[in-house]
């Protein structure tokens, strides 16, 4: 076996300061006046990758998982040559093709055709390999009727589909690849696995970052988590999945408090601040169990005056799977005005039709007054949902049997009759 | 070195596509299409001829005024307009240089190259101007191409020093169109050099463009050449070329963080 990509003792620092300040000269001549002798203020840096080495095998595909802001993409973005590591070594052979966004580059006043070529060129393909890839590509995508039509004119999954179809078609022997799966309709991103499963067997390496665990799993042999830009765990897909999954959530579930929750976006102008899962009676709990009914109360602060919000609660499996999404806009509610302070909404459902198992929620707040979002925690909380006699009888039901389970029946009044006898004791009666 | 131009050589279909999005895109939405690359030169001077030809009398080398001012402003419009799409190539394209890994360079490149299809379009009413002024060009006329080179050299070297001072400082974007305002009244283009006072006719040569409009004019009109500003010219043109070079060599690593 040869080795197709060696990381030697990575770092990587970002001045914060030059990050988010400066960029206009003026900027820099006001803190010249205001401090002509201080002494230049210490920038604070960040490492977002420090001394991460690893080797991989030509034709691994290996998967990066971690939360946002652990260095998977400065990782990538290092990997594929577009940043510059502030020390360390980062060798890889052969052609390497990085997907960090599916489309980087297209135009929105071309069409499909002259973006495939764009695209393609600026992603190392010659023209004379496009010219003879283009029906392949197009094909793949599925936009035959499009292909000459501005993609301005394109819905985003359009886009990616044709995006995709071009990396599919690049022929690297080093894919790096950048969460692109997690757009475009079902049916494609089941073609994009599939693409990716034909270049597994073609012997390409494969580098691949996702939060979609379930297509870590079925796709990567190997899983490497980083976590604030260290290689936490390196080894076979599942135990590292495993390992990461339980790190969520590691307090106390029936009441967790909500400030340390690593993977947060938003504004900031309302938070959630705790989450409690309640039994219909009242009662504060750690565990429910399948079919029951249980409160999921949602504590915030509002550190101003908010309009026309909107609350939303995504479950997810342990790998990452979405089960369901309600919000208050699905429900149709418009909510009055909330008031600056503290306040809680509650969730209450009736049934709670899970297989047994443990599943993640990400909670989101925002507004339908500007598409913001004021607070999104991505797998904040986790629930335990134990087996129970779902169907009323003793039998053990785990999670091997599925996610969800229905109210349901089986009747048996057709056993043994033909539907003639059933049409004609209908009529008789 | 020598591994970056290999490098850039087997990069150079995405020069050639970079420079045709560049010309497709400023043309696909315009109803006029190509012909603006005609009207704004055409327009300045018919301005130009009117004020400064007629009423202030400046006087042309013994050329007709318009065809004078003309065969300049064909020039100092591609350097002008060029040079401001070659000073924020590295903004305007900052998705794609978070996003993938190729030659930087080829940015600024791209945009210097896909100027001069407008360069070659108002060169077209350059030759019909000639035919109506019964100007017979000499045999010189055949050098222009060298002053036409050193324009895009001049405009990479000025261009990739702006461009890559954009990405940090966005005072560059209003800086370039100020520059190039500027430049108009600093370039012999409305009057010829022999028209300024002696003493400052040393200080107009260190302006790279003055050597390329007067070296430009002789090739096509004859008339005496100052070897002394065409080599000044060049000198200036090659510094700026190997500063600008050699800064964006030097910054283009960081570009991907700070853009």
């Amino acid at each position: 076996m040869t080795q197709a990509i060696s990381v030697e003792n990575l770092s990587k620092r970002y001045e914060l300061g030059a990050l988010h300040q400066e960029t206009q000269l003026r900027d820099q001549l006001v803190r010249l006046l205001r401090t002509p002798f201080g002494k230049r203020r210490t920038r604070e840096t960040l490492w977002a990758l420090s001394d991460v080495s690893f080797t991989v095998e030509q034709g691994e595909v290996v998967g990066i998982i971690g939360r946002n802001g652990a260095g998977k993409s400065t990782l990538l973005k290092i990997l594929s040559k577009i940043t510059y590591p502030t020390s360390g070594r980062v060798k890889a052979r052969g052609r390497v093709a990085a997907l960090l966004e599916v489309g980087a580059g297209f135009h929105e006043e071309l069409t499909g055709r002259e973006n495939i070529y764009l695209n393609g060129s600026i992603m190392g393909m010659r023209k004379r390999e496009v010219d003879a890839k283009l029906e392949a590509i197009v094909e793949f995508s599925g936009l035959q009727r499009f292909v000459d039509t501005p993609i301005k004119r394109y819905s985003s999954g359009m886009r990616s589909r044709l995006g995709f179809a071009v990396a599919a078609h690049l022929d690297p022997d080093v894919l790096i690849v950048d969460e692109v799966l997690a757009v475009g309709d079902a049916d494609f991103q089941k073609k994009c696995i599939s693409a990716m499963h034909e270049l597994r067997g073609g012997g390409r390496t494969v580098l691949f970052v996702s939060h979609n665990m379930s297509a870590v799993e079925n796709l990567c042999s190997r899983g490497i988590w980083l976590a604030q830009g260290r290689v936490q765990l390196d080894g076979p897909a599942p135990k590292v999945i495993e390992a990461y999954m339980t790190s969520f959530a590691a307090a106390e579930n029936a009441s967790t408090a909500l400030g340390s929750v690593g993977d947060r976006s938003g504004s900031g102008e309302v938070r959630f601040t705790r989450v409690e899962f309640r039994s219909s009676e009242g009662d504060l709990q750690t565990v429910t169990r399948a079919g029951r009914s249980i409160v999921i109360r949602m504590h915030y602060h509002a550190n101003e005056p908010i309009i026309r919000p909107i609350f939303a609660v995504r479950f997810y499996t342990e790998l990452g799977t979405l089960v369901t999404t309600t919000s208050t806009w699905l429900h149709g509610l418009d909510i009055c005005p909330v008031p600056a302070g503290e306040g809680y909404i509650d969730l209450e459902i009736d049934s709670l039709n899970l297989m047994p198992g443990r599943y993640y929620l990400s909670l989101r707040l925002g507004t339908s007054v500007d598409q913001r979002t004021y607070d999104a925690l991505e797998h904040a909380v986790y629930l335990d949902v134990e087996e129970a006699p779902i169907y009323g009888q003793s039998r053990r039901i785990d999670s091997r049997f599925g996610l969800v389970f229905f109210p349901q029946r089986w009747r048996l009044d057709g056993i043994g009759r033909s539907a003639t006898d059933a049409a004609k004791r209908a009529a008789d009666a | 070195m020598r591994e970056w131009i290999s490098e850039l050589w087997r990069a150079r279909e995405i020069l050639y596509f970079l420079a045709w999005r560049d010309v497709i895109i400023r043309y696909k939405q315009a109803a006029l299409g190509a012909t603006w690359a005609v009207l704004q030169p055409l327009f300045t001077m018919l301005i130009f001829s009117f004020f400064f030809g007629r009423l202030a009398g400046i006087p042309s080398n013994g050329i007709p005024y318009p065809l004078f001012s003309y065969s300049a402003l064909v020039l100092w419009m591609y350097f002008s307009v060029t040079l401001g799409h070659v000073g924020n190539s590295m903004v305007a394209n900052s998705g794609l240089i978070t996003k993938i890994y190729f030659p930087r360079i080829l940015l600024p490149a791209a945009a210097a190259l896909g100027g001069l299809l407008d360069l070659l379009t108002s060169s077209l009413l350059l030759v019909a101007m000639l035919v109506y002024y019964h100007v017979t060009p000499r045999w010189t006329a055949l050098l222009t191409p060298i002053f036409v080179g050193q324009t895009v050299l001049l405009v990479m070297g000025l261009g990739m020093l702006l461009a890559a001072l954009n990405v940090r400082y966005r005072d560059v974007k209003y800086t370039i169109p100020f520059m190039t305002q500027m430049g108009l009244f600093v370039t012999p283009i409305i009057y010829p050099v022999t028209f300024l006072p002696h003493r400052f006719q040393g200080w107009l040569a260190l302006n790279p463009m003055t050597g390329v409009i007067e070296g430009f004019r002789a090739c096509l009109f004859g008339g005496a050449v100052d070897w002394n500003v065409l080599t000044c010219s060049w000198v200036v043109t090659l510094l700026l070329l190997l500063a600008g070079g050699v800064h964006f060599r030097m910054t283009e690593r960081v570009f991907a963080d700070v853009v």
